[in-house]
């Protein structure tokens, strides 16, 4: 990373000196730093016209959008449905406790010296989806039955995106080890695999699984809408998993599978606690960016019909009484998905330095 | 055997899905009986068809069909889940069983009905496609349209008809086809387009959603004849005729004079149509399965057809439509449902 | 004590612990498997498909379509068959592929050594666009760009005019469409003649370069000749070329060639999407080039355009190629979200109202991902070919 370079200690620096090499060190970089500085200075002065300064963000129906900047007011108004979907308000209490669990075993990930850290983390990938398993559909333990069809926005999202990542490092794992395997018929099998479901967008992988996969099963079988998007979604994700975990598998020196077998672990002794255990850390930058474009692709179910957050803001822009909030409501969407894309992906980063210990070739 | 093991486990859970042997192909009736509920495909959001509120809770004229046949059914109205479906899925949907019956504004054709494994269960709205133009191109009738941009949802019978008018009146048109009613709106709003086709029901509808109204109007031409309704799968004529005569029950509940305001004073009436209808007199529920008293719970829960209108579409809506060719026989539409007998 | 007998027959491993016999036993056993999980599947959908009477085979893709689709690059009309309309989706995904991926590399080279230029400020807006752009769902972008901009854009009447030969509005970009005449033979033959001359020049110059040292000024000559022959006999030829410009024609504008808003806002955002992972690609991809190279070709005199171009970029390219082809991958297969806007791709118009006017969804969905994988493999294929070309080659 260029930005990481160690600086020299305490040199006084000289803004004009600055300048003068790092903008205008040449008369072509002179051209050229005044040509994108005249392009930020026309652009964005009245892009924070519109966002900030003439901006609409008290008042509670269209008619109080007057000023000529973005009418926040209505994202304001729709917060709830953008964020819970038709889940019921009275038991939104359920989806908090869980956004406040995730974040709770996620945060403290980007802190170094943070007590139970790991533990935490582990809490995040094993028990957080098993509370949620009960907290959020609910029919157990006196809670409401809140059916699938009610969720939506940002909860489902994050639903989507986490199961799937979730499911689909076992399945990964799985296919990588089989790829890597010496019998040839396993190995093929996962060959052909992981490229079929690599080679098809994901849009029609959805398609099939909302509506022909029925069609597949014995009849008098069926998921739900939801669970039906979520095989899909994590048969799709499990090949490029694999592909990712594949990766570690190779970096790993092949004197450590001797080793391994010289001391007469079986296969799965020596995957399991010898190459595994190696590889996976040595792929978490890896996972965690498969995770940040599965996550932004979970936007692809609104077109089979789920709401999740850019479906539930593409719904309501085109609502008569809010004229033209499209671009508020995209914006903020975009937004959404900025702060936890960037965030993500500064920790892979972060994670990545730190793992680089320097004995890759 | 610990290896061989952990791969049978593996290999169970991956095929754990096809173990399931072929069952015994159960009724659709007892399925849903089963289930409990009924599920029902509906448009994404119609006004007056199908329509979701802010808190999921459906209405429409469509919705109400559903309902009746869920009220024949356990005698509760709510006994129902939506599924929201484009155009598009909607026949996937129906034909792989992932709903029970389609109510959609769906069009009975020939082809529909002959090769896509469906049947149209009645028709619960007589419509025909028309034409939604923005008055700056200063457009009076549909023959004017040459060479028009139009807007049109996608995988429906209106993109037929409307490639088909063209063609016999000489004229070019260039479609722009989206995914949902939404979209089309969207992209007629935006300018993309000189023209929105759909059934007329809708257009009603789609311009009220402009920001705008009266920058568009509704062209007088009617192009096609849409006769729409509720869809079963082919194969199980049990539940084909229990959605057909609910239907056709809340058609004639109209024409008796039955609503569900006086529905339970009826159940006293000496009228032996009457009689029949909500099951006092023969059961004519047991021949199709259901409760004797089916066409009272629809009736009571949901209303007969004329109400069923008068709610979602009738002139006191903001659809505003007129009944039309949908009033009763009597009254000079074309809405005539078999006798029950 | 017993004595211990060796003459016996040492005892080998039982067969279940032999390596190669449970090689075998597990891969009979995972063929056994998916064979039965196929079977169940195959079985199940055509029982299925039977029991509730929907038409299977081919033979829908001889009939009569019926509908019609407002962008073909094969000639198409409603009275032609669902067949047909297969291959004008595939040449409308090909169609937005190719432009995107042509764009997306040109964006994405530039923003990629402009993130590592010398400039600051340039450095740090490449930076910056890379991580909004890359953050942001595609999806998201491309309903931007379709929805948002184009409801700024003016009506075909007030359409953007630039010199009446140009138009923008939001039914799209109109520019002029060249008609060859009579006569235009020569103009191609001209422009062959230039391209061969270029050839011939620069395998002269690299024999004479080779064997005087002296350096010939082949980019400069061969781009005079590129320009200044085929102009020379366009207007030997008499001129036959007469441009056909787009005006308006009840309510849109005919003539010329159109780009459609749809195609257009699906180009832009696959084009920027994609640019920002390639730049992140071609970044890394030179700094992977250890600096020796740059310093050793600096000490030979070469100048900073000539290091880049000779020293840098082809061994950066080694490092550049295997995932610039997931890229375009991705790209093809992105290029099925214009499903979304109408653009008429091979998910929207195939998968889409042919599959809905048939109702015979796995045969459509099955030809649909059978294009895709194929694409996927083509692809492969020739970056892998590519990609042998410029490896190392070792001594």
């Amino acid at each position: 990373m260029a930005e990481s370079t160690m600086k020299a200690p305490k040199k006084r620096i000289d803004p004009v000196r600055w300048a003068r090499e790092n903008l205008f060190s040449s008369w072509h970089n002179t051209i050229l730093t005044l040509l994108v500085g005249y392009l930020i200075v026309t652009s964005v002065g009245p892009l924070l016209n519109w966002v900030l300064l003439d901006a609409n963000f008290q008042g509670s129906d269209p008619s109080d959008c007057t000023g000529a900047g973005a009418c926040w007011l209505f994202i304001n108004q729709r917060l709830n449905f953008f964020i819970y979907g038709f889940y019921p308000e009275e038991f939104q209490w359920r989806v908090d406790i869980m956004f406040g669990l995730l974040a709770l075993s996620f945060a403290p990930q980007f802190i170094e010296r943070f007590p139970g850290r790991k533990w935490l983390g582990l809490f995040g990938l094993t028990g957080l989806p098993i509370v949620g398993y009960f907290l959020i559909p609910g029919g157990l333990f006196g809670l409401e039955e809140v059916q699938s069809s009610k969720w939506g926005g940002l909860m489902l999202t994050l639903i989507l995106a986490y199961i799937g990542i979730i499911a689909s490092l076992p399945i990964g794992t799985l296919l990588a080890l089989g790829r890597r395997s010496e019998m040839p018929i396993i190995r093929g099998l996962c060959v052909v695999f992981i490229e079929v479901w690599r080679a098809v967008p994901l849009i029609t992988v959805l398609f099939m699984a909302s509506v022909m996969l029925p069609l597949f099963l014995p009849e008098g079988m069926n998921f739900e809408k939801l669970a039906r998007a979520l095989i899909g979604i994590t048969l799709w994700q499990s090949a490029y998993m694999a592909e990712v975990i594949r990766g570690g598998l190779q970096a790993i020196p092949r004197g450590q599978y001797e080793a391994a077998s010289a001391l007469g672990l079986g296969y799965w002794k020596k995957m399991g606690l010898i190459i595994l255990p190696q590889a996976l850390k040595l792929v978490i930058p890896g996972i965690v960016n498969t995770f940040i474009s599965l996550f932004k692709d979970t936007t692809l179910v609104l077109i089979i019909g789920l709401f999740d957050i850019l479906g539930t803001v593409q719904s309501t822009v085109t609502d008569p009484a809010w004229q033209n909030v499209a671009v508020e409501g995209y914006v903020f969407v975009a937004f959404c998905f900025w702060v936890f894309c960037f965030g993500i992906s500064r920790y892979s980063q972060n994670l990545e330095r730190k793992l680089d210990t320097g004995h890759r070739t | 055997m610990k290896n061989a093991k952990s791969i049978a486990v593996g290999a169970a859970m991956l095929c754990g899905v096809f173990t399931a042997s072929v069952a015994s192909a159960a009724t659709t009736l007892e399925s849903v009986k089963e289930k409990g509920h009924l599920q029902c495909g509906v448009t994404s959001g119609l006004p007056g068809f199908s329509q979701p509120d802010d808190k999921g809770n459906w209405t429409g004229i469509d919705v109400d069909t559903c309902r009746a046949v869920a009220a024949a059914i356990f005698g509760d109205a709510k006994a129902v889940e939506f599924t929201p479906l484009t155009a598009k899925e909607r026949f996937t949907a129906l034909q792989s069983g992932e709903i029970d019956m389609l109510s959609r504004n769906t069009t009975w054709t020939l082809t529909r009905d002959a090769s896509l494994g469906l049947n149209f269960a009645g028709v619960n709205y007589y419509d025909g496609q028309g034409f939604l133009v923005n008055k700056g191109i200063g457009v009076d009738d549909a023959t004017q349209l040459d060479g028009a941009t139009v807007c049109i949802q996608a995988g429906t019978t209106t993109e037929l008809n409307l490639s088909d008018y063209f063609r016999a009146k000489g004229m070019e048109y260039k479609p722009i086809v989206f995914d949902t009613s939404e979209q089309t709106v969207q992209g007629f709003a935006s300018g993309r387009c000189d023209v929105l086709t759909s059934d007329r029901s809708q257009l009603a509808a789609l311009r009220s959603k402009l920001s705008d109204p009266d920058s568009a109007k509704i062209l007088p031409n009617t192009i096609s004849k849409e006769p729409l309704g509720p869809v079963v799968r082919q194969g199980d004529d049990q539940w084909f005729n229990i959605v057909k005569w609910v239907l056709s029950v809340q058609i004639n509940a109209e024409e008796l004079g039955v609503t569900s305001a006086n529905v339970d004073d009826m159940l006293k009436s000496d009228n032996p149509n009457i009689q029949r209808l909500l099951g006092t007199d023969g059961d004519m529920g047991a021949k199709l399965g259901l409760p004797a008293d089916f066409g009272a719970k629809a009736i009571k829960q949901v209303g007969n057809y004329g109400e069923m209108y008068d709610r979602n579409v009738g002139p006191d809506t903001p659809l505003g439509l007129e009944r039309g060719i949908n009033a009763l026989w009597t009254e000079g539409g074309v809405m005539y449902a078999p006798p029950v007998r | 004590m017993k004595k211990q007998t060796f003459d016996s027959k040492p005892a080998g491993p039982k067969p279940w612990y032999d390596p190669r016999v449970r090689a075998i036993f597990f891969q009979v056993v995972a063929i056994a498997l998916v064979f039965w999980g196929g079977w169940v599947l195959i079985d199940n959908t055509l029982s299925n498909m039977e029991s509730r009477g929907i038409s299977t085979g081919f033979g829908f893709l001889d009939e009569s379509a019926g509908f019609g689709i407002i962008m073909s690059l094969v000639p198409y009309d409603a009275t032609m068959s669902y067949g047909r309309t297969f291959w004008v989706g595939l040449t409308n995904t090909l169609l937005v592929s190719a432009m995107g991926v042509v764009t997306a590399t040109i964006l994405g080279f530039i923003i990629g050594v402009a993130r590592l230029s010398s400039n600051w400020l340039v450095a740090k807006v490449s930076l910056a666009y890379i991580e909004v752009i890359r953050n942001i769902p595609l999806l998201l972008q491309i309903f931007f760009w379709y929805f948002a901009v184009l409801s700024s854009l003016p009506s075909p009447r007030q359409s953007v005019d630039v010199g009446g030969a140009f138009f923008l509005n939001n039914r799209g970009l109109y520019v002029p469409e060249p008609v060859t005449q009579d006569g235009f033979g020569l103009v191609w033959g001209g422009i062959l003649a230039a391209i061969a001359a270029v050839i011939g020049i620069r395998i002269w110059a690299k024999r004479r370069q080779l064997a005087t040292g002296a350096i010939f000024p082949t980019f400069k000559v061969g781009v005079g000749i590129l320009f200044l022959v085929p102009i020379m006999s366009y207007f030997l030829a008499g001129q036959p070329l007469e441009w056909d410009l787009p005006a308006l024609k009840g309510f849109n504008f005919g003539g010329g060639i159109s780009i459609i808003p749809e195609l257009a806002a699906l180009w832009i955002a696959l084009s920027l999407y994609t640019a920002s992972f390639i730049a992140e690609i071609v970044r890394s991809g030179i700094l992977s080039v250890s600096k020796g190279q740059t310093e050793a070709s600096k000490a030979l005199g070469l100048p900073n355009g000539l290091t880049l171009r000779l020293v840098v970029i082809p061994q950066a390219m080694r490092v550049i190629i295997p995932p610039l082809t997931s890229q375009y991958l991705n790209l093809v297969k992105n290029s099925s979200l214009a499903t979304a806007i109408g653009y008429p791709d091979l998910v929207a118009v195939f998968m889409g109202t042919t599959l809905n006017q048939t109702g015979q969804a796995v045969e459509v969905v099955a030809i649909t991902m059978a294009v895709y994988l194929t694409i996927s493999l083509l692809i492969s294929l020739f970056m892998n070919i590519y990609n042998r070309a410029v490896a190392i080659k070792e001594r």
